[in-house]
């Protein structure tokens, strides 16, 4: 049974443009030769980090939503830590929410889910320092 | 309604309407809570990046894990800084 999985790496910023992409087909091709299967990618490009990782402050970031067999993860994340051009990757088991939230945000909902605008909304309170949503709601049922 | 003060206070008396707190993801049928977003997972933060309590945010429990797991890997990703002063 194949799991749905996303994962998210950050390349070290001293790498050409080239490189960048060499090393993220590296990891699409690592899945693909495992019976993996991508369901959506996103180049997020250049972005600073929120502290220094190995005293770089910027990276490029890159997520691969895959399906692929849950022994595959471990050699996936050896694979990330041996690669130095790798300084941070996150890999995480989507439950059917989070595929959900996915399909919606990658647009390959077989039905249009209608967004449901919520109208009312309460003025936050003041003791709270965050203001009201303006989230996306994901109505599945 | 039609009620003269005859009571007068030198401070006025702090009415406090408390307001109810509700978990805002039950009212908008959110079900998943997006690590990578790190702008919505702030309002989560408070000023030093730390994770604000359920008491504060009205957060159900079920809900405030899934918060503190995505602001985990968000940290985690350096969307979101583990120790910062003047976030926002």
């Amino acid at each position: 049974m194949l799991q749905q999985y996303e994962t998210v790496f950050i390349l070290t910023p001293v790498l050409s443009d080239a490189q960048m992409k060499e090393t993220v087909t590296k990891f699409r091709d690592t899945i693909l030769a495992n019976e993996g299967e991508i369901v959506y990618e996103e180049d997020w490009g250049l972005k600073k980090l929120a502290y220094p990782i190995q005293k770089k402050t910027t990276g490029f970031y890159h997520l691969i939503g895959f399906k692929a067999n849950p022994d595959f993860i471990a050699r996936l994340e050896l694979q990330f830590r041996r690669d130095e051009r790798v300084i941070r990757y996150l890999t995480f088991a989507m439950d059917k929410h989070a595929v959900a939230y996915a399909e919606k945000k990658h647009g390959q909902v077989k039905d249009a889910a209608p967004v449901v605008e919520k109208e009312e909304k309460p003025a936050p309170r003041v003791t709270k320092p965050v203001v009201d949503d303006d989230i996306e709601i994901d109505e599945e049922d | 309604m039609a009620q003269n003060n005859e009571i007068r206070f030198l401070n006025p008396p702090t009415v406090e309407v408390k307001k109810k707190k509700y978990c805002r993801f039950k009212k908008a049928g959110i079900k998943y809570i997006d690590y990578k977003d790190p702008e919505f997972l702030k309002r989560f933060l408070n000023e030093q990046g730390k994770i604000l309590p359920r008491r504060l945010t009205g957060t159900s429990l079920k809900y405030q894990r899934k918060v503190a797991q995505a602001v985990k890997r968000a940290r985690h990703l350096a969307l979101l800084p583990y120790v910062t002063d003047l976030l926002k």
